[in-house]
């Protein structure tokens, strides 16, 4: 049994989507308990890996390997460290509490659950492959099932967020699989097995190229394979410029969705970097790190912030403010010292439950009024107080109070930019004052004042909505307590990460 | 070996068969009222020829009737396929509408011949027996365009593909025989020892090439002899037109590779070809020009389609400059890499014709209104269908399509055409958006009143079953294809 955890992990959610599709498409409920019910075993190995993760180590564990396509080289070939378990924690979670968070659809019931379990599987399978192939697989497996999901059950534009969506992905899909295969045709015997590409990171050559542009930048191979990936993963991040896709999905997208998409599609982009770009193209990532994460890191802080301050509807703000958000992560992962590193993936970590539980939040607001519009709200406080109290904890979070997990993470990655890069890390920490701002100004404008009175009669939080968010704001308490939890999966596999590039460092 | 007239028959079996079905179905055509028979007489002897052709398979390459006909896994491999495209064509057309408009005892007789003559383009090892295999192809192709009775559009397409044809084959054999001339015989393997002494005139061999190129590159729909494939996909009835859309590519890519590989290239280490009927011009370029346009232009052309067929049309030409891609890296990889890319095509192109047909039956028209909401008109079974066929078409994994377009990238970055790819990839990216078109038709817009329901044509089930599983299947589980692919490649060589 716990020699195929991780298969089970990645493929239990696959035999639900099966099931869902035999069952008769009007037993709504029955439906929904299925889904749930695909997703609670993922959770619980989810549980027991961290439980059972040595933490000491830096090699892969609980690793599955079997041929695949032999004549290429080919494996189904899987396996954790301390960065993925986190991650797949994460998928675990969100993926749970989504299924009840998408309890109200009932437009074409059978479709959405099949669709999100697939989904499900994709996610999971991402974080799990160490095969490039099978990684591809699952990165574009994801995008199906995200197009359907934005474009039938979205709002308004969703035909056209859905479209985005998908052109732009695919857009850095294609270009990451030149550079699988590039890296495949280098590598000597021919291999996807990312592990071995890892250990031969040496051989990828960094001569600059003879061919314009390259020539006058001074890059070589490395280097534009280490583009090729980072244009792929950066509109997952979604970095400034590739960043417009997600407003327009997250605000089309229905809650459960724009959840899926902040808390771990967003994290597949940086996740990529650091498990690919890191280990595989080390002295590339240390000749770019400076232009392309840490500065750009550092503009999607403000940029996103000031956007989000300029938004009138709820989730737009929330959509931004996740731009602004992962920007830590990219400036924190270029620091390249322990504080850096580990505070961008705990960020990773924190950002997937706290703007979770935004979009949860604001969900449940327009499942009540049917618009998101800041200003068409006041005083909500004194109608929902239970629910005021959650998007308190949440807000703050979110601006980094101390004591919330949002604040160890964002002065981690600060601590670990300040050494290396002080003017970045000065204009990151603006970017604080600038997420306190719209959030402070949102909630002021939602929650407090005079109450509206066409909204008197709202109704309260319900008890599913409760179990929801209750696990995600206990996660927030307990890491921004004790964030260890979190740091001692992380500590040994992230440094073993930056050792790889530190030595290149000029 | 090589073998004369008598004894070649023994290693002529599916062809025989073939052409005694042909023979068969004419004579039943007189005497029998109930023509549906003929449909499964039809299908019972391309089974039988499928048999036939899959026994011969591994058999020592030998060549038959006078070095005229080659018979290697290449040219079964060809056949298996055209076999296969015959049977999907004649199950879709027995539960088709449109075709119980036309006469079906000569339908039927004609599309059987038309599959005879690709066996040849397949096989033939001397350019005489290939032109004439493709003769044979282009006449019964125009014939079965123009079948639809009363219908102008369906005969303003054989027209103009009776004109284009005509062109295309005549500039093909002003070609042929300019090679005739400097290599003094019509044999592939004669022409081969020509070219080897390489002292022909080179701006000369360049004319011919380039002719005998555009005439197997029409039979192709590469750009620019391409213009007749969007009027005839969208006029002739729709089996054909699924018909011709994969086994006419397959066989124009059968006598390509054929005659620029074995009869002018020869076979160096490690599986690499080296092109030496002339150097003064670098063919290699030329191919390379000639896929990016081809590719461009179908995906470009296809964005504004609003009839299905005709987009369908767009669309496989730019999978043929896709397919040719392979053709550049002169090497062994890039060739399996065209076989399995062939062979999905075939599938997925099949189903997407299968789902047009079901529509078409239903609704009576091919426009993308007519595909409004279909999901929820009661034909739930085929949008599914559709929808993967059509992401297997765009490159998505895990279907099909997307292994064919691995396999063809990985060819190519191997050789180090990253531009290529590049172009490639872009185009795979704006061909996303005309295929998800139809699939947001279909599935995101809610059907107006007037779109009545859609009843899936009984027949139409099972096929459509298989063809999505294989889609799905193969693009999961590749190995045995690609096995299959890179067996096929045994070419008779002396």
């Amino acid at each position: 049994m716990t020699e195929h955890v991780l298969s089970y992990m990645v493929f239990i959610p696959l035999a639900g989507m099966l099931v869902v599709l035999c069952l008769p498409s009007d037993r709504h409920d029955l439906i929904r308990w299925v889904s749930a019910a695909a997703t609670v075993p993922p959770l619980l190995l989810g549980i027991w890996l961290y439980a059972n993760f040595d933490t000491t180590t830096t090699s892969m564990q609980f690793v599955e390997r079997a041929a695949w396509i032999p004549a290429f080289n080919i494996e189904y070939y899987v396996g954790v460290d301390g960065l993925s378990v986190s991650m797949l924690l994460l998928t675990a979670l969100l993926s749970f509490l989504c299924i009840f968070a998408s309890w109200g659809i009932d437009k074409g019931v059978k479709g959405y659950f099949a669709l999100f379990l697939l989904l499900d599987t994709g996610m999971t399978g991402v974080f799990v492959a160490l095969d490039f192939v099978l990684f591809y697989v699952f990165w574009e497996v994801m995008l199906l099932p995200m197009y359907f999901l934005i474009g039938i059950w979205g709002g308004p534009r969703k035909e056209y967020a859905a479209i985005k969506f998908f052109l732009y992905t695919l857009l850095g899909s294609v270009l990451m699989l030149v550079a699988i295969l590039a890296l495949y045709f280098y590598s000597e015997p021919n291999t996807f097995d990312m592990t071995k590409l890892m250990d031969r990171s040496n051989l990828y050559g960094t001569e600059p190229l003879a061919m314009w542009p390259f020539n006058v930048w001074g890059w070589g191979f490395q280097h534009v394979v280490w583009m090729a990936l980072f244009i792929g993963f950066a509109i997952k991040i979604p970095a400034f410029p590739f960043h417009t896709w997600l407003p327009d999905a997250h605000v089309e997208a229905p809650t459960a969705i724009s959840v899926i998409l902040a808390g771990i599609l967003l994290k597949m982009g940086t996740y990529g970097i650091l498990r690919i770009n890191y280990p595989m193209l080390p002295e590339a990532t240390a000749d770019l790190a400076f232009w392309f994460l840490a500065a750009l890191g550092a503009w999607n802080i403000v940029y996103g912030g000031l956007c989000a301050m300029a938004q009138t509807d709820m989730k737009k703000l929330v959509a931004y403010s996740s731009v602004s958000h992962m920007g830590y992560v990219m400036l924190g992962m270029a620091a390249f010292n322990t504080q850096g590193i580990n505070g961008a993936v705990l960020q990773m970590f924190n950002h997937g439950c706290i703007t979770a539980m935004l979009f949860l939040l604001v969900g449940v607001i327009y499942d009540r009024a049917h618009h998101r519009e800041i200003n068409g709200f006041g005083g909500l406080a004194g109608i929902m107080p239970v629910y005021a109290g959650f998007t308190a904890l949440a807000f703050f979070a979110s601006m980094g109070l101390p004591g919330l997990s949002g604040f160890v993470s964002e002065v981690l990655v600060l601590l670990g930019a300040w050494p290396k890069y002080h003017a970045l890390t000065i204009v990151a920490a603006l970017g604080i004052v600038i997420t306190a701002g719209y959030m402070l100004w949102m909630m002021q404008r939602v929650y407090l004042g005079p109450p509206n009175e066409k909204y008197r009669d709202l109704p309260e939080i319900n008890g599913r909505e409760i179990f929801t968010l209750f696990p995600l704001g206990a996660i927030v308490v307990i890491v921004g307590v004790y964030p260890r939890v979190v740091l001692d999966l992380l500590q040994a596999s992230l440094n073993n990460i930056n050792q790889m590039v530190i030595s290149h460092l000029s | 070996m090589d073998l004369g007239n008598l004894a070649s028959l023994k290693l002529f079996h599916p062809e025989i068969v073939l052409a005694g079905t042909i023979i068969l179905l004419t004579i039943l055509d007189l005497v029998v009222a109930n023509k549906r028979l003929m449909a499964y007489v039809g299908l019972a002897g391309c089974l039988v020829a499928l048999g036939a052709t899959a026994e011969l398979y591994g058999t020592e390459p030998t060549l038959l009737f006078h070095r005229m006909v080659a018979l290697d896994n290449f040219a079964l491999f060809f056949k298996v396929l055209t076999l296969v495209a015959l049977i999907a064509a004649i199950w879709m057309s027995i539960g088709s509408g449109e075709v119980k408009q036309v006469h079906l005892g000569e339908y039927y007789i004609v599309m059987l011949t038309c599959g005879f003559g690709m066996f040849f383009m397949a096989s033939g090892s001397n350019l005489l027996m290939a032109y004439l295999g493709l003769e044979l192809v282009s006449l019964t192709s125009y014939i079965l365009t123009g079948m639809l009775p009363h219908n102008r559009r369906s005969a303003e397409a054989a027209l103009k593909y009776l004109i284009y044809g005509g062109v295309a084959s005549g500039t093909m054999i002003y070609g042929m025989s300019w090679v005739f001339g400097m290599a003094g015989s019509l044999d592939y393997a004669a022409i081969n020892a020509a070219m080897a002494q390489g002292d022909g005139n080179q701006t000369g061999l360049f004319i011919a090439f380039v002719f005998i190129l555009a005439g197997f590159g029409y039979k192709m729909a590469f750009a620019p002899f391409h213009m007749w494939s969007p009027d005839v996909y969208q006029g002739a009835p729709t089996p054909f037109t699924g018909f011709l859309s994969v086994a006419s590519n397959a066989a124009g890519l059968a006598i390509l590779i054929r005659f620029f590989y074995p009869a002018v290239s020869t076979l160096g280490q490690e599986g690499s070809w080296t092109f030496q009927a002339f150097s003064a011009v670098q063919w290699t370029d030329l191919l390379v020009a000639l896929s990016i346009v081809t590719m461009t232009w179908g995906n470009l052309a296809a964005l504004n389609q609003n009839n299905v067929k005709r987009l369908l049309a767009y669309s496989g030409i730019a999978h043929a400059g896709y397919i040719m891609m392979g053709l550049v890296v002169l090497n062994n990889d890039g060739l399996t890499a065209m076989l399995f890319y062939v062979v999905v095509y075939l599938i997925m192109n099949l189903g997407a014709f299968l789902v047009v047909m079901v529509v078409a039956n239903a609704t009576g028209r091919e426009d993308m209104e007519a595909y409004r909401g279909l999901a929820q008109r009661g034909a739930a079974f085929p949008a599914v269908c559709m929808a993967v066929f059509l992401f297997s078409l765009t490159g998505l994994p895990p279907l099909a399509g997307f292994i064919g377009k691995l396999l063809i990238f990985a060819a190519i970055i191997e050789g180090q055409f990253y531009i290529l790819a590049v172009v490639a990839l872009i185009n795979t990216v704006i061909s996303l958006y005309y295929y998800v078109r139809i699939v947001r038709t279909m599935f995101l817009d809610d059907p107006t009143p007037e779109d009545g329901p859609v009843a899936t044509t009984f027949s139409a089930v099972p096929l459509l079953g298989v063809l999505m599983v294989l889609t799905v299947v193969l693009g999961v589980y590749w190995g045995p294809l690609l096995d299959y692919s890179t067996g096929s490649l045994g070419f008779f060589m002396q």
